[in-house]
Formats: C-alpha cells, structure tokens, sequence
C-alpha cells in the first residue's frame, strides 16, 4: 500500500484515505488557445514508466491537494510538497536525482 | 506444421507423444523486415495472423520483451461479449464474437471458446433503465441480447441470492453468446499458425529505440540489434506510452493496474459469467473449478504489475451480497496486469504522428474479447495504410475531435 506524508497535516497516510488525481502541473488552456493546445491539456498525458509527478488529495483527512514525486515503476515515493507550489522544490528534485545515479551504479 | 486431430493424437500415443513439435520455432532476428510488430500480446499476435491470412504479406516480426502472451493477454478474466451501447464498439466486438466462435478450427488449436452466456446484474433502477436502453441498442446492431426477469436469473443460477437486502437483483442482460476461452490458448494458437508460415517471433527482445528519417521510421533499435523495416505498429498494452515516446510523440492514455483472483477450486456452481457493474465485481467459473473474479482498476499510474491490496477486498465484499458462498472459500492466486486507459474507454487503431507507424492500444480493461477482430482491422489498416470500416471510428484523432466512442457509461465495471 502506498502512503504518503501529507504536507498540510502532516499525516502519514494510507493510500486508502487518499484519492488520486492524475499527472501535476499541466498547464490548463482554454478560450483563446489552439484546438492543440486544448488536446494536449485535456488528453495527452506523459504517463512515464519511471519519475512521475502526480496530485492526491488527502479525501479522508485535511481535505486538501497535495503533490506526489513518486517512481511508477518501483513505486519509490520521493516526497510531497503542497498543491500551491507551481514547481516541484530542488528538494525533492535533488533526492529524484540521487536515486537514479544510485540506480544506475547498482546495475 | 503437424496437424492436431484424433488421428495425430493415437498415432503420437504409439511414440510416447514424443514426436510432438514445438508449436513455434525459435528465431533468430534477420536485418530487414516488410513490417515489425512489436508486442507478442494477443492484439499483436492476431494482427500478424491476418496481415499473412487477408493481405498475403508474411514478411513480419513479431518482438516482445518478454514471454509470448506474458502480458495482459496471459493476465485476464477471459470474459467474450459484445454487448456495448456504441454502434462503431459493437461492430467491432461482434466482429470479434463471431471470430472466436470457429477460431479453434480455423487455427487448428482448441482455445476453448465457450460461449456460456454473459449476464450482466442490475441492482439499481437507473441500472435497469441503462441495460434497457443497451438492450435495445444490441438489436438495432444486430447484437444478441435480451432482458431477463430475477425469477428467470435464479432459475439459471440457483445459488444467486436475489433479494438484497442493500442491491436486491432487479433483472439482467442476457448475452447468450458470450462466455469465455482459454487465454494462454489464443496466443499460442495464432503464434503456431504464423510461425509456421515462416513468421519470426522473437522473444525476449525488447524495443529501445527509434530512428527516424525525416518523418518516416528507418530503423528499430532492439536488445538483440538494429532492424530496419518499411512498417512498424506497435501493440504494447499498459506501455504504449512509453513506446509513443520513443517514437517521438504522446498519447492519451494511462497505464494503471487491475487485478484478478481464483478461488479454490469447488463443484460446478454457476455455468455462466457474471456481472455486477453497480458494486464492481464480476465472476465465472473454470473448468477446473475455481471461482475467477475480478473489479476494478486502481487509480494511478502504475507499471509494476502489482496493485494494491485493498482492491481485491473490495471487489470480493461487493459480490458477497449476491454469492454469499463466496464468503467460505478460500483465495488460491491473485495477479495483475497494467492496461492503458483511455478517456472515452475505447480503443486505439490509428495512424501516428509518423508516417509509417502504426498504433493499436487503449483495450483498458476489456480487450482480451477483442483480439480476432482487433487484429482484423489492424491489419487491414497496416497493409492499406488507411484504415477500414471496423478501424476507423478508433482513430487518435477522434479525441481532438470531440468524437468520443463513450463506453465509460455503458461498462461501469473493468472486464
Ligand atoms: C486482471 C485483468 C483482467 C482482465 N479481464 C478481461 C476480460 O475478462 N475480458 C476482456 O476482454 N479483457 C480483459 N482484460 C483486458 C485484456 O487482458 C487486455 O485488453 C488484452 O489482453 C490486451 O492484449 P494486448 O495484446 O494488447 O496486450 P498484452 O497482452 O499486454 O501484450 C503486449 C506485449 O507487449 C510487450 N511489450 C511491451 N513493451 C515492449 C517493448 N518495448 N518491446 C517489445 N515488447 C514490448 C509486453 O511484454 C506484452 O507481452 C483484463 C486485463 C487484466 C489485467
Ligand atoms: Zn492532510
């Protein structure tokens, strides 16, 4: 089961009382933006097979979003920050990149 | 090719069946093929099969990562209807319906189709309107199905508990064509026919790369080496993302887990498969007498092939009401697959952004009743490079179109 910190409440929670939302920071478009813009925004999704940043809410808890750095394929979470941050934190970023050196000299 | 019969089976049983021959051969990878497929799944394996049966081209490859038939393919419930509300789903279901009902002869290999009967349970009112209004939808496709009454539902299966108390059985959609077949079977089956043709199905070789040339693909970059080719399609289920990257562009799809459990094996209970989309569970039974059920998908990206625990509970608590039986038995196996979702829950059968790739994705959670008429229209549109009747309304652009083929509604419950 996967849990995560809450970066509001600071509960470490179950998966169970959390609700997932799908791929972070996209840009949303609207009147005004080409029918491409508008494809990608609302249908294309990066989908990696490894670092994905990702919304939850914490649904049986604070009742706020939240940002996950989590791997897809190890399912390694990495760190929350909260929904208001537009950029994930060098923070999370600086362990994501450890993580993989570390990955790549174990194999 | 050695041909299965009653015959071959005696003649064999004189030789200790030792005479048997491998039902593919191993192959080496040439330098150049017509056409690669990529992906040893079902979809891939019957696109092969029918780019060499309708359109004469057997200049193909078939590459998989890993174990032919070791994906969703070898990872799902089985279940075979054609019962969708969308006209341009039910060409292609029943398409594929009709196909599995002589595949067995056709390829030479029993794939154990058994069409048992799909009943689909509605334990809602707004539920029995839905199934009503597919119903209708079924005839006007030419779709066999008809509405059932509860009474008529416990004759058929006697251990059903009909009344509730929390969703009592209100009627049901009756597929009688519908039912099962034995997964693992349709692989090899078509492995075996296009391998005996000369087709090569290269096995633990995965797709790393691409190289294009201007917007056209030149080469394919393989564990095992470099191969070039005048056309690639790729079939790769829950990693059709990651695929698409290496092409170059993205797709509307996620990949997340679903699950699937047996019991232990018990007598015969229930000969027909059921579906509960209300409370998401559904339920057939094997021949070797295990309970198989299966629910819902989880809901985030995943490429792990696990998911997580708490959805196997789920989806036996929400059949207990209806099968209280189920509560004594005891779980056998549990597995999971990742499968590529797309928005409106159809498939993918599409030109790419690339000239010469091609595409077939998206089957979700239900695409194993899929693969004789996937393969059919995939490759059709392979050969033609446009797509025919059955492939067209599933093309990628349908979603920047607005042309969405909605069966999200229609099939509430992964299957
Ligand atoms: C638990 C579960 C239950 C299901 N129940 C049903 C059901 O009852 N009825 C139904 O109709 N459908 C069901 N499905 C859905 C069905 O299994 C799939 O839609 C179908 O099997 C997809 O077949 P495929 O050939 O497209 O994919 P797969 O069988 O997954 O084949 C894709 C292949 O591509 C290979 N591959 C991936 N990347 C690469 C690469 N880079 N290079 C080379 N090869 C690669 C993979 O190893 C894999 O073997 C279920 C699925 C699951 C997981
Ligand atoms: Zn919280």
């Amino acid at each position: 089961m996967l849990k995560f910190t809450c970066p509001y409440c600071q509960v470490e929670a179950d998966e169970t009382e959390l609700t997932p939302g799908g791929e972070a920071h996209l840009k949303r478009m609207g009147p005004g933006s080409s029918d491409q813009e508008f494809y990608n925004y609302l249908f294309e999704r990066k989908n990696p097979r490894g670092i994905h940043f990702e919304r939850w809410l914490h649904s049986y808890g604070c009742g706020k979003w939240f940002h996950v750095v989590r791997c897809t394929k190890t399912m390694e979470v990495f760190g929350t920050y909260s929904a208001q941050e537009t950029n994930p934190p060098k923070k999370i970023l600086d362990i994501v990149k450890q993580r993989i050196s570390f990955g790549k000299k174990i194999k | 090719m050695k041909k299965y019969s009653a015959f071959s089976l005696v003649k064999e049983s004189f030789n200790n069946h030792l005479g048997w021959e491998k039902a593919w051969k191993k192959s080496h990878l040439k330098k150049n093929y017509k056409i690669i497929i990529v992906g040893a799944g079902g979809h891939g394996l019957a696109t092969a099969y029918y780019l060499g049966k309708n359109f004469g081209i057997k200049d193909l490859a078939v590459i998989e990562k890993g174990w032919l038939g070791g994906g969703n393919t070898g990872r799902n419930t089985t279940i075979i209807r054609s019962n969708y509300l969308q006209e341009e789903s039910a060409a292609i279901y029943e398409k594929s319906r009709l196909l599995y009902e002589t595949l067995s002869q056709e390829l030479n290999y029993n794939v154990m189709f058994s069409p048992r009967g799909v009943m689909m349970l509605c334990q809602t009112e707004h539920e029995l309107r839905a199934m009503k209004r597919t119903c209708h939808a079924n005839r006007i496709y030419g779709v066999d199905t008809v509405m059932i009454s509860p009474a008529r539902m416990k004759e058929m299966i006697p251990i059903i508990n009909i009344k509730g108390p929390r969703y009592p059985i209100l009627g049901g959609l009756w597929q009688p064509r519908g039912g099962t077949a034995r997964h693992d079977a349709v692989a090899w089956g078509y492995a075996r026919a296009i391998s005996s043709w000369g087709v090569d199905i290269i096995e633990n070789c995965e797709v790393v790369g691409i190289k294009k040339n201007k917007n056209k693909i030149s080469s394919v970059q393989t564990t095992k080496g470099d191969i070039s080719c005048e056309k690639m399609c790729f079939v790769v289920a829950g990693n059709s993302s990651v695929l698409a990257e290496l092409c170059g562009f993205r797709l509307p799809v996620e990949s997340v887990a679903l699950q699937a459990l047996v019991s232990e094996p018990i007598k015969p209970v229930m000969n027909c498969v059921v579906m509960a989309n209300t409370v998401h569970g559904y339920m057939s039974q094997s021949d070797k007498g295990e309970m198989v059920i299966g629910g819902g998908a989880d809901g985030y990206n995943n490429y792990s092939q696990r998911g997580s625990f708490q959805h196997i509970e789920e989806t036996v608590r929400a059949l207990i009401e209806t099968f209280p039986f189920i509560s004594r038995l005891r779980q056998l196996r549990q597995w999971g697959g990742i499968v590529d979702m797309t928005g409106d829950r159809s498939p993918i059968i599409s030109k790419t952004p690339v000239d010469n790739i091609y595409l077939n994705c998206g089957w979700g959670t239900g695409g194993f009743k899929a693969i004789p008429g996937s393969g059919w229209a995939t490759a059709e549109l392979i050969a033609k490079g446009e797509p025919g009747k059955l492939a067209a309304p599933f093309s990628l652009e349908r979603f920047k179109e607005g042309r969405m083929i909605d069966e999200s509604v229609a099939a509430a419950v992964a299957h």
